[in-house]
């Protein structure tokens, strides 16, 4: 399948696409007129789909500087009337927040939906938050895909609740449903309005108190309503393998599990399976206890949806068993699969579950981490930082580095070790306050150029006005990296591919008035590390802007221009003093069985920054 | 369930382990079949393992049990035993017999065993073993790129593959860039005849 298909398809076709691809193509059929996103795994990939045919389908998208602002460009075009989208992961969700909760009180016009990507297990991510619970926190109905065809299905039914009910609505996937593929039936694309009018009215759309507290109430009169549609909603199903000794209530991907693992071991079980979720069904759910002897709940992350059965048996005053995370028949933490779903099943039901032999080896396997690319300018970046350091001999165990959320975090790994805190987008230069304030430690704050964008300029008007000592480094590598590589504010190339203005950095750090501002090229080794030295001896707010295109962007465009110049070293000069190797830390480097170095012509970038730091110059272009 | 026909892939980030799952799984939509499919993204990507699991016919959850994948296809021979936990003794394995030692050994903080003792314990493990040297077959067809594509006619070939190599040949035509097709098709092709000749391209 080519990515443009998502758009071409006709109805009454199939493909084979990602829960993330669906997610797109439900949106078109649903007649969406605007989407917006800050990109962030496992979302991404939304958000690459629409960069590449939002102008053939006629649709606005952006990659907005961050998930807040992207909400709430989403939120206006609905109060305008429009169909509009906005998606992120859970943690994005979380900087949106404070609009998100406001945006259930104001409601829309046109149908919104508000897509987070979960992430249990943290494949890519630094929490497991459960966003369900912000549904509930909002007040606003949640819908739980468990497969990509439930996915694209959702988003239309999604916007018609959304419209109905003028209230937005959250879809939660996670990790395994954005990253699953599967058969999607297609249905039609709705060509959606191309502008919409925004009629005003202050008492819906100005949260001052005197209004919140009307809308409060209307909030709570509308949930009551949409309860009423989940409790005889198709979506939300119950499908009896013929038994009542156990009925098990599941979503999302536990679903998925859950069923696998009934069908293989034919147990004679009942299952609810909730995807229209919050409002909590619990008519449907009451019914559903009152059919089986007892209740496993299956979910993944928090144990969201037994609380609310236990409360419903609480309320009821029923007597029956409730398993799940708070009895420990399932685990609390991390995402679940087959095997996970069974142990606990086993724990529960009489009968011998489906066990088999598994091999396994007691040789040690390598360790494959996460490492910055051949090419990659972060690394010149650490490098003469690190030598810089060195020089003004100052103790690296008095240096705090703050690090934030981006490729260049892997700069915390040996030899550089340069990450002690990291938290959240833009926390770098927050927390390079608090410890400039509270200790009398160097600091040195790394954020990349997105990042520094979405959340990098409160704290740093911060540090200036309350005159804290941090040395902050931009990563400016052209290019939103660790997500894929999108566009940013700071690239003269907007989320649809056409050309806008490029906001500077620099402008911006020189305009809320740090003390030293210097922009510099990190692949020209020497240069780098005298404005380091500068750098690191200003008594004040100090930022260097280390810009330089991601090597995705260099060997792209090598590509294109069919330049491949490969490096390799002369065996005759070479010392095997190991610079390379250890110090700077090229994967493209290797060590041969011999003890001599070599370099991997598939994996060197052509960048040449190793060529600086060799002292005997034995590394040459590869003839 | 016994109709479900269940394959693991892993691999390393760059070796195009997620195209060509994606390659079996669209040909299995082809054919009729259900298939739903598991892939890695984002910061796992990065030089890091790559595992994507595939399960053709009535299936919800794409993760394969442990134990109970059909088919193993392992893009690197160290990556084999990373999924040994995947497999049992009806299991058919191919194994590429390049090794892609990660930086981290160089570096001294890690070890990748003798290559010797890892086939050793594959075959000692495995009854339907097939070791083939993907990525000589793949400069033969044209690319070293191409070692995924040698691995999946690889694939194609084995007894009970549930999908028919012409459906293969067409999904890849679809999912692969243009002017690279004439190569993967070749690629796919030595692949093919490698394990119906019996699998000699390596000697162990």
């Amino acid at each position: 399948m080519k990515v443009r298909e998502i758009l071409t398809e006709k109805e009454g076709e199939k493909l084979f696409l990602l829960g993330n691809e669906a997610a797109v193509r439900g949106a078109l059929e649903g007649g969406v007129s605007i989407a917006s996103t800050y990109p962030g795994t496992p979302s991404s990939e939304i958000g690459d789909v629409f960069y590449k045919i939002a102008r053939e389908a006629g649709v606005y998208f952006e990659f907005s500087s961050n998930e807040k602002v992207a909400l709430e460009v989403s939120v206006a075009a609905a109060a305008a009337g429009l169909r509009s989208f906005v998606f992120m992961k859970h943690v994005g969700l979380n900087v949106a927040a404070d609009s998100f909760m406001s945006a259930a009180y104001t409601g829309v016009r046109g149908g919104m939906i508000v897509l987070s990507a979960d992430d249990p297990s943290m494949h890519s991510s630094q929490n497991e938050q459960d966003n369900r619970i912000m549904a509930r926190l909002a007040g606003i109905p949640l819908l739980e895909p468990s497969n990509p065809q439930e996915v694209k299905d959702l988003m239309k039914f999604g916007f018609d609740l959304s419209e109905q009910f003028k209230i937005p609505v959250l879809m939660r996937t996670t990790t395994r449903i954005s990253h699953m593929r599967g058969v999607v039936n297609l249905g039609a694309i709705i060509k959606g309005k191309e502008k919409g009018y925004f009629k005003k009215n202050p008492e819906q759309y100005v949260v001052m108190p005197t209004y919140s507290v009307k809308m409060r109430k209307k909030l709570m009169e509308k949930l009551d309503k949409i309860e009423e549609i989940a409790n005889n909603s198709p979506l939300n199903k119950t499908i009896d393998r013929g038994g009542k000794t156990l009925g098990i209530v599941t979503s999302g991907g536990a679903f998925n599990c859950a069923m696998d693992v009934v069908s293989e071991n034919n147990l004679k079980v009942k299952i609810l399976k909730l995807t229209f979720s919050y409002p909590f069904p619990e008519k449907l759910l009451l019914d559903f206890i009152n059919s089986v002897d007892n209740i496993l709940v299956a979910e993944e992350v928090e144990p969201v949806m037994e609380k609310e059965v236990l409360a419903i048996i609480g309320k009821y005053n029923i007597k029956k068993k409730v398993y799940g995370k708070l009895d420990g028949t399932l685990p609390r933490i991390y995402e679940y699969n087959p095997d996970i779903i069974s142990f606990g099943i086993a724990k529960i039901v009489d009968k011998e579950l489906v066990k088999r032999e598994k091999f396994s080896t007691k040789l040690s396997l390598p360790l494959r981490s996460a490492v910055l690319c051949p090419g990659c300018p972060h690394r010149a970046t650490y490098f003469a930082l690190k030598k810089a350091i060195k020089k003004l001999k100052l103790k690296e165990e008095e240096i705090i580095y703050s690090t934030d959320i981006g490729c260049y975090a892997l700069g915390l790994e040996p030899p550089y070790k340069m990450g002690d805190y990291c938290i959240s987008m833009g926390s770098s230069l927050g927390i390079g306050c608090g410890f400039s304030r509270a200790t009398n430690q160097k600091v040195i704050s790394f954020i990349g150029d997105s990042t520094f964008l979405h959340a990098g300029i409160p704290p740093l008007i911060n540090a200036v006005h309350n005159k804290e000592k941090i040395l902050l480094v931009v990563m400016d590598n052209r290019i939103t990296g660790m997500t894929g590589g999108q566009t940013n504010p700071g690239i003269p190339v907007d989320g649809m591919g056409n050309p806008a203005p490029e906001v500077s950095i620099e402008k911006i750090v020189r305009g809320v008035g740090a003390g030293l501002v210097k922009s510099i090229n990190p692949v020209d080794l020497k240069e780098t590390e005298e404005v380091f030295k500068e750098a690191l001896r200003f008594e004040g707010v100090a930022v260097v802007i280390a810009k330089h295109p991601c090597a995705m962007i260099t060997d792209a465009e090598n590509r294109k221009k069919g330049i491949s110049v490969k490096y390799s070293i002369n065996q005759e000069e070479c010392t095997k003093c190991l610079i390379c190797v250890k110090n700077f830390t090229c994967p493209a480097f290797f060590i041969k069985k011999d003890g001599s170095v070599s370099i991997n012509p598939l994996l060197c970038d052509g960048c040449g920054v190793c060529t600086q730091i060799c002292p005997k110059k034995a590394i040459e272009v590869k003839k | 369930m016994n109709n479900i026909y269940k394959i693991h892939f892993i691999g390393v980030g760059g070796q195009g382990t997620v195209k060509a799952s994606t390659i079996v799984g669209e040909a299995a939509m082809k054919k009729g079949l259900n298939v739903v499919m598991s892939e890695v993204h984002g910061m796992a990507q990065r030089g890091g393992t790559v595992v994507t699991e595939l399960k053709i016919g009535e299936a919800h959850s794409p993760l394969i049990e442990e134990g109970a994948a059909d088919l193993l296809i392992a893009f690197e021979p160290a990556e084999a035993l990373r999924a040994l936990n995947k497999i049992n003794q009806k299991s058919f394995v191919i194994v590429n017999s390049a090794p892609i030692v990660p930086f981290t050994v160089s570096l001294g903080i890690s070890e990748y065993p003798e290559l010797s003792s890892v086939f050793d314990e594959l075959k000692a493990k495995i009854k339907n073993l097939l070791i083939i040297d993907a990525q000589k077959i793949a400069k033969e067809a044209g690319s070293i790129i191409s070692e995924n594509m040698v691995l999946l006619g690889a694939a194609a070939a084995i007894p009970n593959f549930p999908i028919d190599k012409d459906l293969v040949i067409q999904s890849m035509k679809e999912n692969l860039p243009l002017n690279s097709t004439e190569i993967n098709l070749r690629a796919f092709e030595l692949g093919f005849e490698e394990v119906k000749k019996g699998g000699k391209s390596i000697e162990i």
